[in-house]
């Protein structure tokens, strides 16, 4: 089986592993020290969580908090029911032309929303959704991706599971909640994970389409709030920093193995 | 008789059936199709539209045919950003996935401690760029910045790494590998994971070293993993410039601008949107390229099998 390392790749890895965590180790030290201590790193220095205070109370981070929250919901929300319908389609029902309307689904695959941020702005512009919440949300409700998984998934689901709920009675919708949703668990998970990741990390498009306080998520409130021109000591922007990141960071240590499988599993289509 | 009735009303039955399921199935899709066609496909019609005609803040210009392209192609900024793109991706991708490997390599052996070495590689990707960005930039910092203050302490003049053109880009590109090389390597774990015992107990038993055994089994089997990392990091270093709106704004003087910067920049900056949107069609037509790159590779891989 796998043999054991030898010494000299132990150590190599171990220098890697921590070298990869060196930025993160630093951002933290720099927000929980005193600003003299951002560069200085002694053993002695003494903690604190003023850099954290003074973020919270001189930008609106509970706000954008609640706007990368519900900007990540209602995401997932919308992304789930859609992409559940439409693979239900493509995996289980024999109509003209679904190959072709496949192949239209997956060119958002190759071409996603993310590029298209000139018109996508004057459509979101139109539907008048600029500043909002949903405006940032919409572009990304009907995602091939998560089309593309599902219908993988509910390919595989056995004939017989279907027909014996159908003996009993289910209608179609029923089987799809019945049958079909409860097998699909782990994809569900998969893609649910790697959805709220992006979108919780995402910047462009939010950046783009939003202008005020009430719609800003995270990402795009720390740019603001980080500007060279506000002037706001560096200490203070770590701890903004570890404050967008802290959410993700903590539920990936703590949901580490479903993490790296949902990544996996996304990745390989 | 009645057998033909049969048939025909049996016939009648599976095309109503047929229809019904027909029906059924578009009513599934609609909501999907609705949302694609609007925030997908028309944008991807309209934008080549747009890069037909002349400038408007609203509605569109007069027709100009292609005279947007020919000011496309006039236009040094925009090879600029091209030779930054490319280069944004022949750096990173090979060093990103040369690194993937290696960890990969060292994690699926028996390591001690190989949690937390795993977790140590993988945590960047799940930042959001542009934290990762903010911490960076406090790196790259002139004089203040931790860089500096190693050179410093060395006794090495400061410098300013993100605003001299010549370091610039390979800050930016140190950067992204730090946060995408862990994020290939579960790719390259997986498909270590998944080889057969049998091949690393044939090597043991004609004496192949470990070299030699990568060199000539591990690395030609894990090609197609490689060939499908590379293909989505190419595909990346077109879709990330977060860092830039924080790092360095495209500068200086666009040496570390990309080609979707750009469009940002002049679509949200300049306003200048039929320039924006000839710039798009360009990176579709990129996007596009490497896409059926993709196709064509995964379809030879099925006629091997």
């Amino acid at each position: 089986m796998r043999d054991r390392l030898p010494m000299l790749e132990t150590v190599a890895a171990w220098c890697l592993a921590v070298l990869w965590l060196l930025p993160l180790v630093y951002a933290f030290w720099s927000a929980f020290h005193p600003a003299e201590f951002a560069t200085r790193f002694q053993l002695t220095a003494p903690l604190t969580l003023e850099n954290f205070a003074r973020a919270w109370s001189q930008a609106p981070f509970p706000r954008y908090y609640f706007n990368s929250v519900a900007l990540v919901l209602m995401v997932l929300a919308g992304q789930l029911v859609v992409a559940t319908l439409a693979a239900y389609a493509f995996a289980r029902l024999r109509f003209a032309g679904s190959n072709v309307v496949f192949a239209f689904v997956l060119v958002q695959l190759m071409i996603m929303p993310d590029v298209l941020i000139v018109e996508n702005y004057r459509v979101v512009g139109t539907l008048g959704l600029l500043d909002t919440i949903p405006g940032i949300a919409l572009p990304y409700i009907a995602s091939a991706f998560g089309i593309f998984l599902l219908r993988q998934t509910f390919k595989g689901v056995p004939n017989e599971l279907v027909d014996a709920a159908r003996v009993e009675g289910a209608s179609s919708l029923g089987i799809l909640w019945r049958v079909f949703v409860p097998l699909a668990k782990p994809t569900y998970i998969a893609f649910g994970l790697v959805s709220v990741s992006y979108h919780w990390n995402n910047f462009l498009w939010p950046l783009i389409v939003t202008n005020s306080v009430e719609s800003r998520p995270l990402t795009v409130g720390l740019a603001v709030f980080g500007a060279p021109e506000t002037g706001v000591d560096w200490s203070v922007i770590t701890a903004a920093t570890v404050m967008t990141m802290a959410p993700l960071l903590m539920a990936f240590l703590l949901f580490q193995r479903q993490f790296v499988q949902s990544f996996m599993r996304a990745g390989i289509k | 008789m009645a057998e033909v009735a049969a048939t025909l009303a049996v016939q009648d039955g599976m095309r109503r059936t047929r229809r019904l399921t027909g029906i059924h199935a578009w009513l599934l899709l609609l909501p999907a199709l609705v949302l694609l066609a609007t925030f997908t496909h028309y944008p991807i019609g309209a934008t080549f539209v747009r890069s037909l005609f002349g400038g408007g803040r609203t509605g569109l210009g007069p027709f100009v045919g292609l005279n947007n392209y020919a000011a496309m192609l006039d236009d040094p900024v925009f090879w600029q950003v091209l030779r930054n793109n490319f280069v944004f991706a022949a750096a990173t991708v090979p060093l990103s996935i040369a690194l993937a490997l290696l960890m990969a390599v060292l994690v699926d052996g028996k390591l001690r401690g190989r949690g937390f070495v795993r977790l140590a590689f993988f945590t960047p990707t799940v930042l959001p760029m542009i934290a990762v960005a903010n911490i960076w930039l406090f790196f790259y910092t002139p004089g203040y910045g931790l860089l500096d203050q190693v050179r410093g302490a060395l006794g090495l003049a400061s410098h300013n790494w993100l605003g001299d053109p010549s370091t610039v880009m390979a800050c930016l590109i140190v950067m992204v590998v730090w946060k995408e090389a862990g994020f290939f390597m579960i790719f390259y774990l997986a498909a270590l994971q998944n080889m057969p015992p049998e091949l690393k107990e044939a090597a043991n038993v004609e004496g192949a070293g470990r070299w030699y055994f990568f060199r000539r089994v591990t690395f030609p089997l894990l090609m197609p993993t490689t060939l499908f990392i590379s293909i989505n990091a190419v595909i990346n270093s077109f879709k990330l410039v977060d860092q830039l709106v924080i790092m360095t704004k495209g500068g200086p003087n666009n040496a570390s601008s990309l080609l979707l910067y750009y469009i940002y920049e002049v679509a949200f900056s300049f306003w200048d949107t039929a320039y924006a949107s000839t710039l798009t069609v360009t990176l579709i037509v990129l996007l596009a390229a490497v896409a059926l790159t993709k196709f064509v590779y995964l379809d030879r891989r099925i006629h091997y099998q």
